[in-house]
């Protein structure tokens, strides 16, 4: 350490209860944040004075297809419910808990389906575009990969995620078993604007249906404006082609939009004049308000953040300086920032977003905090490009009500105990 | 794309309508490997129905054919006359929206009777969709508007009746696309 003084400016207090500036990530880094001893939950080394053992001896063959470490074997998707008398139809939580940066790795992306999962052979699949349209296409999956890709990291979230919020005693889960409907990849497709030019779209048109290829024919419509604009026909996630639970062998990618609309397994699109109203988008994912009325086509999911770490299953070992790391994101845009509180509310410091910061996508935020071993409630609250601000529960249900069953993206408060245990509380 | 243009401009006219023409069928953009779909194919793969009930097929059924439907094929799951026992209720909870805990069912929630051919037809058995003849369908998805006390018992539904039925709580819906009076 060459400057005794910046050093200790960089552990600036900015909020009650030991928030520490954001300051801390940007000026030195690692570096400083290795000197300053701060480190959340990383299990201290062992002070081994021999080397590891194994080291002299050649290690594991080459495979095709890796395999994580088995110590890693514990991070998992849970919450795994199917509707009764049934296996593939319900929803499995990515561990949010469990995971750094952006990207959730495929094979941890939340599930949710209707009628399990199709195994569906692409040389046999094809896309049918149709209804208002000059001239209604066949495309055979061989044909759709020679159309121009493009490439963009961006979030789904079902709009029923972190829908206990509403249960009127805070449930004790982790944060991917609060909101693990919600999972972050680089997906990469064909515009769908460029497969409807091709078709020529009649100008009464205004919507489309996309359906599903799987036993419930998911079916959804979509305003035409959005299917023209940064709508993806996606065929790979995270590099390779797309997982048999993300709509093998194409889906539609609606950036920003309640995840159910992005269907899966997409085999027909009817371009139409007005919306179809299908029943999952009458029946359910729309949003019942206090008089009793209900809103349909409530696309978006607004601007929310969580606190991953640390969290439920993740506690505190011991007063200390500390990194409290979390998710933001907005199907409005980037995130333009993210305030971090360590007494409850009452005071907030800004957190530092780690790059990138993206369009509808995870934005890693990151605060340090100077835990003095006493009561702590902490929060974090987003706010968007668009300048709209992620409200907190009591906010939330005084402004919606408590009849609806989707779209919930209040804050979400964890009490840290002075044994270091995390819970979920509302107050 | 220009270059091309003033290229053929200096042969003339006719030459230069070719690429017009071309563009006229597909844009630049895309390579055209879509395959033109015939009458036909669209027909076996074009399942939607619009709430004015464009798509309904030939056929019809009443609630007094419907019974033996649900009986045979949706009993097991939906319970005693929709009563839900495994899975979802679909009758009853009429008037519950604008209470503290709505109950939602075909007929206290559905806004279309379109809709509930449309998703039965798709969807429905859940073990084996896509199974009932268009005849079945229209007769248990009478059996379940005359359970929910919507139409009578005896009701023909068919093509032209089902779009008009009046759902109860159709008024009850608010588009929130593309403004959302709620946001
Ligand atoms: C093997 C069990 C099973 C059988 C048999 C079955 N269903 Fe279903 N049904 C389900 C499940 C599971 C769902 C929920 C699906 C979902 O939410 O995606 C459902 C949902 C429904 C719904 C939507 C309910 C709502 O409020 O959203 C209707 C309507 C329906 N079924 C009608 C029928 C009819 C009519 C039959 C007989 C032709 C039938 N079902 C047979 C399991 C079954």
């Amino acid at each position: 350490m060459d400057n005794s003084e910046s050093d200790s400016s960089a552990l600036q207090a900015v909020a009650g209860n030991g928030l520490l500036h954001r300051r801390i990530f940007l000026t030195r880094g690692a570096a400083l944040l290795g000197a300053t001893g701060l480190g959340l939950l990383t299990p201290k080394l062992a002070t081994a004075q021999t080397l590891p053992e194994l080291s002299n001896v050649p290690g594991a063959a080459l495979s095709e297809y890796g395999t994580r470490s088995v110590f890693e074997d514990s991070v998992k998707r849970n919450n795994i419910l199917s509707y009764p008398g049934t296996t593939g139809s319900g929803g499995s939580w990515t561990p949010l808990e469990s995971l750094e940066g952006i990207i959730t790795p495929s094979a941890l992306h939340f599930e949710r389906h209707h009628s399990g999962i199709p195994a569906i052979n692409p040389d046999t699949h094809q896309l049918l575009i149709h209804g208002l349209v000059k001239r209604p296409l066949l495309f055979s999956m061989d044909a759709l990969c020679r159309y121009p890709m493009v490439s963009r990291i961006q979030f789904i979230e079902c709009s029923g995620n972190s829908r206990v919020g509403w249960a009127p005693e805070p449930v004790q889960k982790s944060s991917g078993g609060l909101h693990g409907l919600l999972s972050c990849s680089e997906w990469t497709g064909v515009p769908l604007s460029i497969l409807l030019d091709e078709a020529g779209v009649d100008p009464k048109a205004n919507w489309i249906l996309a359906e599903g290829a799987d036993s419930a024919a998911m079916t959804r419509s979509v305003p035409l404006a959005k299917a023209m604009d940064d709508t993806l026909i996606a065929v790979y996630q995270n590099g390779e082609k797309l997982r048999p639970s993300n709509g093998y062998p194409i889906r539609l990618f609606l950036p920003g939009y309640e995840g159910n609309a992005s269907v899966k397994w997409l085999r027909r699109i009817k371009v139409t004049a007005g919306p179809t109203m299908t029943r999952d988008e009458t029946a359910e994912y729309t949003d019942t308000r206090p008089d009793g009325s209900s809103l349909m086509f409530t696309f978006p999911m607004e601007v929310k953040s969580i606190i991953t770490a640390p969290s439920l299953g993740r506690p505190m070992q011991g007063a200390g300086l500390y990194e409290i790391s979390g998710l933001a994101w907005s199907g409005a845009g980037k995130i333009a920032r993210v305030d971090v509180s360590v007494d409850g509310g009452r005071t907030w410091g800004q957190a530092a977003l780690s790059e990138p910061v993206l369009d509808k996508a995870f934005t890693r935020f990151r605060a340090a905090w100077r835990w003095n071993g006493g009561p702590a409630i902490i929060m974090s609250r987003a706010i968007d490009e668009s300048g709209a601000v992620q409200p907190s529960r009591e906010q939330f249900i005084a402004s919606k009500g408590l009849k609806r069953d989707y779209h919930y993206n209040a804050i979400q408060n964890w009490k840290v105990a002075p044994n270091g245990k995390v819970s979920n509380v509302y107050a | 794309m220009l270059k091309y243009l003033i290229l053929f401009g200096m042969f003339g006219l006719a030459l230069l309508l070719l690429p017009v023409t071309q563009a006229d069928e597909g844009p630049d953009l895309g390579p055209n490997l879509g395959k033109e779909a015939t009458p036909e194919q669209i027909a076996t793969w074009d399942i939607s129905i619009a709430p004015d009930g464009e798509g309904l097929p030939n056929g019809s059924g009443t609630a007094i054919e419907g019974k033996v439907v649900y009986a045979i094929s949706c009993l097991s799951c939906h319970g005693r006359e929709g009563s839900g026992s495994l899975n979802n209720r679909l009758v009853g909870g009429h008037g519950s929206m604008s209470g503290s805990t709505p109950i939602k069912t075909v007929g206290s929630y559905w806004p279309y009777a379109t809709t509930v051919f449309d998703y039965i037809r798709r969807a429905m058995p859940y073990n084996l969709s896509g199974t009932l003849t268009n005849e079945e369908t229209y007769a248990v998805t009478a059996y379940l508007l005359f359970l929910n006390g919507i139409i009578d018992e005896d009701e023909i539904m068919d093509a032209q009746t089902l779009p008009q039925v009046q759902m109860p709580n159709r008024g009850n819906f608010v588009l929130a696309y593309p403004d959302n009076p709620d946001p």
